[in-house]
């Protein structure tokens, strides 16, 4: 059996997010796309660092995977971070996801997309 | 991982008439080709980030934190279809452990891209057992083309691998993107013809 990807390391997760291991809103996905909101309002003083990283990280579009890869924490972590931000208007979801499987109008727009690549 | 405490790299952010995400998975044993392929078809540098098996049930005792767990990466990449769709691409062994922490992974996606190392064509036995139990994600295979690879018929690997009718089947060298690209492409095709007759069934 081979290791591809494995390997040991301290779990903090629950630290970090305060106790609560499940993040409010769970349309929330890997592929999920956020932006700060930019309406000069500042983080309170009380927000974690890894908050204020967040936020400085995705000045810019950034779906959660990439927010995670960035800011080296896990993707279940960050997912209950972007919840609170969201919920404090602080980060806004601009992707609605896709249940079950993609529509045919969005397989085709893919589909279209990819072979103009 | 690395440290929680450094600034995070340059951020490649999405252009901004992006709105729209669908994510693709690429699923195969380790050495087959899909980091390979990945950062063929990908924009941005290859990105990867991790789960560990006990993050959701740890609480009682915070003390207990420190205990070492195991983790499960996933690197991806993504490219940008037209002009407002991200297309994310995730890459992932896809042994049992990993369908157990990342559940959530497959719920949406277009599909998945199966590689396969003709070399050894029984770990894609499991590979492919386990996508079938934990997801109903349409599948398409990619023969990888190793220089010591035997040369099996495209037909040959379907009966091997006991393929469910209608699975495509390419092959290639995935290190070149026009190629990496068309493995996607015939995915997201097969996911198309199989929305379309699931709808006329309805
Ligand atoms: N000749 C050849 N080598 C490949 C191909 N795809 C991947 N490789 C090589 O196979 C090795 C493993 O590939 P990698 O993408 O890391 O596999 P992964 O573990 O599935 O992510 C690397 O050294 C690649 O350069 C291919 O299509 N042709
Ligand atoms: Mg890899």
């Amino acid at each position: 059996m081979h290791t591809d990807g494995y390997r040991d390391h301290p779990v903090r997760s629950y630290v970090l997010t305060g106790g609560r291991a499940h993040p409010t809103r769970n349309t929330l996905r890997p592929e999920t796309l956020l932006r700060a909101v930019d309406d000069g309002r500042e983080l309170p003083g009380t927000a974690g660092r890894h908050e204020q990283a967040l936020l400085r990280t995705c000045r810019g579009t950034l779906a959660l995977a990439e927010l995670a890869a960035y800011l080296h924490l896990p993707v279940s972590l960050v997912a209950v971070m972007v919840s609170d931000l969201v919920d404090g208007g602080y980060l806004a979801v601009l992707s609605t996801p896709v249940h079950d499987l993609p529509d045919t109008d969005l397989l085709e727009e893919v589909l279209d997309g990819l072979r103009g690549l | 991982m690395g440290s929680a405490d450094s600034e995070p790299r340059t951020a490649h952010h999405l252009a901004p008439t992006v709105a729209r995400s669908v994510k693709v998975l690429v699923v195969g044993a380790f050495g087959v080709g899909k980091t390979t392929l990945i950062r063929a078809v990908s924009e941005i540098p290859m990105l990867s980030t991790e789960e560990s098996i006990t993050t959701a049930s740890v609480g009682v005792d915070p003390r207990r934190d420190e205990k070492r767990t195991t983790t499960v990466a996933m690197d991806f990449g993504r490219v940008t279809v037209g002009s407002d769709t991200a297309l994310y691409l995730f890459g992932t062994p896809g042994q049992r452990r990993f369908w157990d922490l990342w559940s959530g992974l497959a719920d949406g996606a277009v599909g998945a891209l199966v590689m396969v190392d003709t070399r050894d064509l029984a770990q894609s036995f499991e590979v492919l057992d386990q996508l079938e139990e934990h997801t109903r994600l349409p599948v398409a295979v990619v023969v990888n083309e190793f220089p010591d690879s035997p040369r099996h018929g495209l037909d040959e690997v379907r009966a091997a691998l006991d393929l469910p009718e209608g699975t495509p089947v390419v092959s290639g060298d995935v290190r070149g993107r026009p190629q990496a690209v068309e493995a996607l492409t015939t995915l997201v095709a097969h996911a198309l013809d199989l929305r379309r007759a699931g709808n006329a069934a309805a």
